[in-house]
């Protein structure tokens, strides 16, 4: 049996390795986080201030929003090689891919637009006026609505994909920076950074469904800002970036009330799941590093340093 | 069974009973830290968000940070404690009783040493399961590791209050211990605040600090409870351990010590 226990260790260990990337604003680069050693093993050159990232459906090609590039970069995930720039529009902050897995939808924070890349033709295929400072951007799982939020406005945007004109505009609480489709595509989650609150939408009537507080022991409420949340496997659970309360809200997604509150590092933006969604990586704006949490036992487990400031994550499965 | 252990378990029944008797002291010893935790630390929750030191990998809340301050706490508020019975003894003759015992000194000191050190233990864990259900809890082999380093710093802690008994005339003297002795001791540590916080407001301090042999009973238990091993925190416990051991058997030595001066 001792004999064996090598060969049952191997086999239940994971096939899948996993990398996290995570775009560091104020260092131009991006930082690869090995999830079998939780050590950084790349730090690869970007555009100036990357901020938004995802990768293409099969993983071949990662998009990166270089904000004060104004582009959109395309790189070679194996290599960390530029392949070629994308008209972005200016500023583009945060975006989203297409469920056809070709088009992505930029908010241009500068310039009040949704601007909608065919990354193929490369080529801007249009510009659709929304509010000013859009940031938060959402795609529904069928691929018809497409959702901008718009910072300074204070409201979601909804656009239908095939006309790709807004069909309904509907009003949040102050500076909506993140929009997720949930439930499969039944509700929209809109977070509001400078009100606290997430606003939970009807996706089918675009009314108010629901509206998620936080109140963080020993914490300033003006300290409280939700700005990045995922959604846990089941979508029972919802993870919320709360910025510079330092800490994770862990939200029931029935019931909309908040479970509990998890310490991670300062000014928390985003985050992202390995693939089995049993740990999730929190960006730390200003202490410069990646908290690991678990997410069975909502506990953090190790915090990881990365490059300075930041922003976004994403999973990439390297090999099976 | 040989007359030394026959002394060891006689002793340790002793001092079980008694602590099975003082039902009050076993409280009092739970309340204190437990005050610290609930009270204390929760107008500090956040205020050690800011950096991560081994053997934490994340960042913790203060009421986590202070756990491992608060179990050396009990081992060192037991150590004093049994070092005021050594003297309320001494009062009432019971410990003229045991020395006359043919058995060697350092004998009949190591088991009282052992004994309340057993008695210690028992506080930590019982703290440690309360803070567990406060939700506060180690990795499950934090709760092996620590055993070893509690029975330690234990040991340390009630060697230094057995040197202060020897020197102490009469239980009224007490107060002295708790003013010169604990307090410096439990504050001038790393229980309460780590190392670089103390640095930051002042370097005597924090080299008071390092040199304190609190803080590396501390931090020892710290790192067990997260199962790693701090080498250095070790060396200063066994060392410390053996200076004030040998300076409770001689001060107990009736041809040298403190108590022939004392007559």
């Amino acid at each position: 049996m001792k004999r064996l226990l090598p060969v049952l260790l191997l086999t239940a260990s994971p096939l899948v390795a996993e990398e996290i990337w995570v775009t560091n604003e104020k260092d131009d680069t991006v930082s690869v986080i090995d999830l079998s050693t939780m050590e950084v093993t790349r730090t690869i050159p970007t555009g100036e201030r990357p901020r938004g990232i995802t990768f293409s459906h099969d993983y071949s090609r990662v998009y990166i929003c270089a904000s004060d590039s104004d582009t959109v970069q395309v790189m070679d995930p194996v290599t960390g090689e530029i392949l070629h720039d994308l008209p972005s529009g200016e500023d583009p902050e945060q975006f989203v891919l297409h469920p056809n897995d070709r088009h992505l939808y930029i908010a241009n924070e500068d310039d009040a637009i949704t601007t909608v890349v065919d990354t193929e033709s490369r080529t801007v295929i249009a510009q659709i006026d929304v509010g000013i400072e859009p940031e938060g951007m959402a795609v529904s799982p069928d691929g018809k609505i497409a959702i901008t939020t718009s910072e300074t406005t204070n409201m979601a945007h909804w656009i239908d994909t095939e006309t790709r004109e807004l069909f309904a505009n509907t009003l949040v609480d102050a500076r909506p920076r993140h929009a997720e489709f949930v439930k499969g595509g039944t509700e929209l989650w809109v977070s509001a950074e400078i009100g606290g609150t997430i606003t939970v939408f009807n996706t089918a009537t675009q009314t108010e469904k629901g509206k998620i507080h936080f109140e963080v022991k020993g914490v300033h409420p003006d300290r409280v800002q939700p700005v990045g949340f995922e959604l846990t496997g089941d979508e029972k659970t919802a993870f919320v970036a709360l910025g510079p309360s330092n800490h994770l809200a862990v939200v029931n997604a029935d019931t909309y009330e908040v479970e509990d509150y998890i310490l991670v590092g300062r000014r928390v933006w985003h985050m992202a799941f390995n693939t089995d969604k049993s740990l999730l990586f929190t960006t730390n704006g200003i202490s410069g590093d990646v908290t690991v949490v678990d997410v069975a036992k909502r506990k953090p487990i190790k915090t990881i340093k990365v490059g300075r400031f930041p922003w976004g994550a994403a999973l990439r499965p390297t090999s099976n | 069974m040989n007359g030394a252990l026959i002394a060891l378990r006689a002793i340790l029944i002793r001092e079980a009973l008694r602590f099975i008797r003082q039902k009050g002291r076993f409280v009092a010893a739970l309340v204190r830290p437990l005050v610290w935790l609930v009270v204390f630390a929760a107008g500090f929750r956040a205020a050690l968000g800011l950096s991560i030191t081994p053997p934490y990998q994340t960042y913790i809340t203060y009421e986590i940070y202070i756990v491992p301050g608060l179990c050396g706490m009990i081992l060192l508020f037991n150590g004093m404690q049994s070092s005021l019975s050594l003297v309320y003894d001494r009062e009432m003759g019971s410990m003229r009783l045991l020395l006359t015992s043919p058995l060697p000194r350092w004998w009949l000191l190591f088991c009282r040493l052992i004994s309340s050190t057993a008695i210690s233990i028992l506080q930590v864990y019982t703290f440690l399961g309360v803070a567990w259900i406060y939700g506060i809890d180690m990795p499950w082999q934090g709760y092996l590791m620590v055993l070893p380093a509690l029975a330690l710093c234990g040991v340390m802690l009630g060697a230094v209050g057995l040197a202060l008994s020897s020197i102490i005339k009469q239980l009224e003297n007490f107060a002295g211990v708790m003013n010169f002795v604990i307090f410096p001791m439990f504050f001038l540590s790393s229980a309460l605040y780590p190392l670089w916080k103390m640095a930051e407001s002042s370097a005597l301090l924090h080299d008071i600090c390092a040199f304190n042999p609190f803080t590396h009973a501390v931090e020892l238990i710290r790192f067990a409870l997260y199962g790693q091993m701090n080498w250095i925190a070790l060396l200063w416990v066994l060392a410390s351990g053996a200076v004030w051991l040998a300076l409770a058997l001689w001060g107990y030595d009736p041809a040298r010590g403190m108590i022939r001066r004392k007559g």
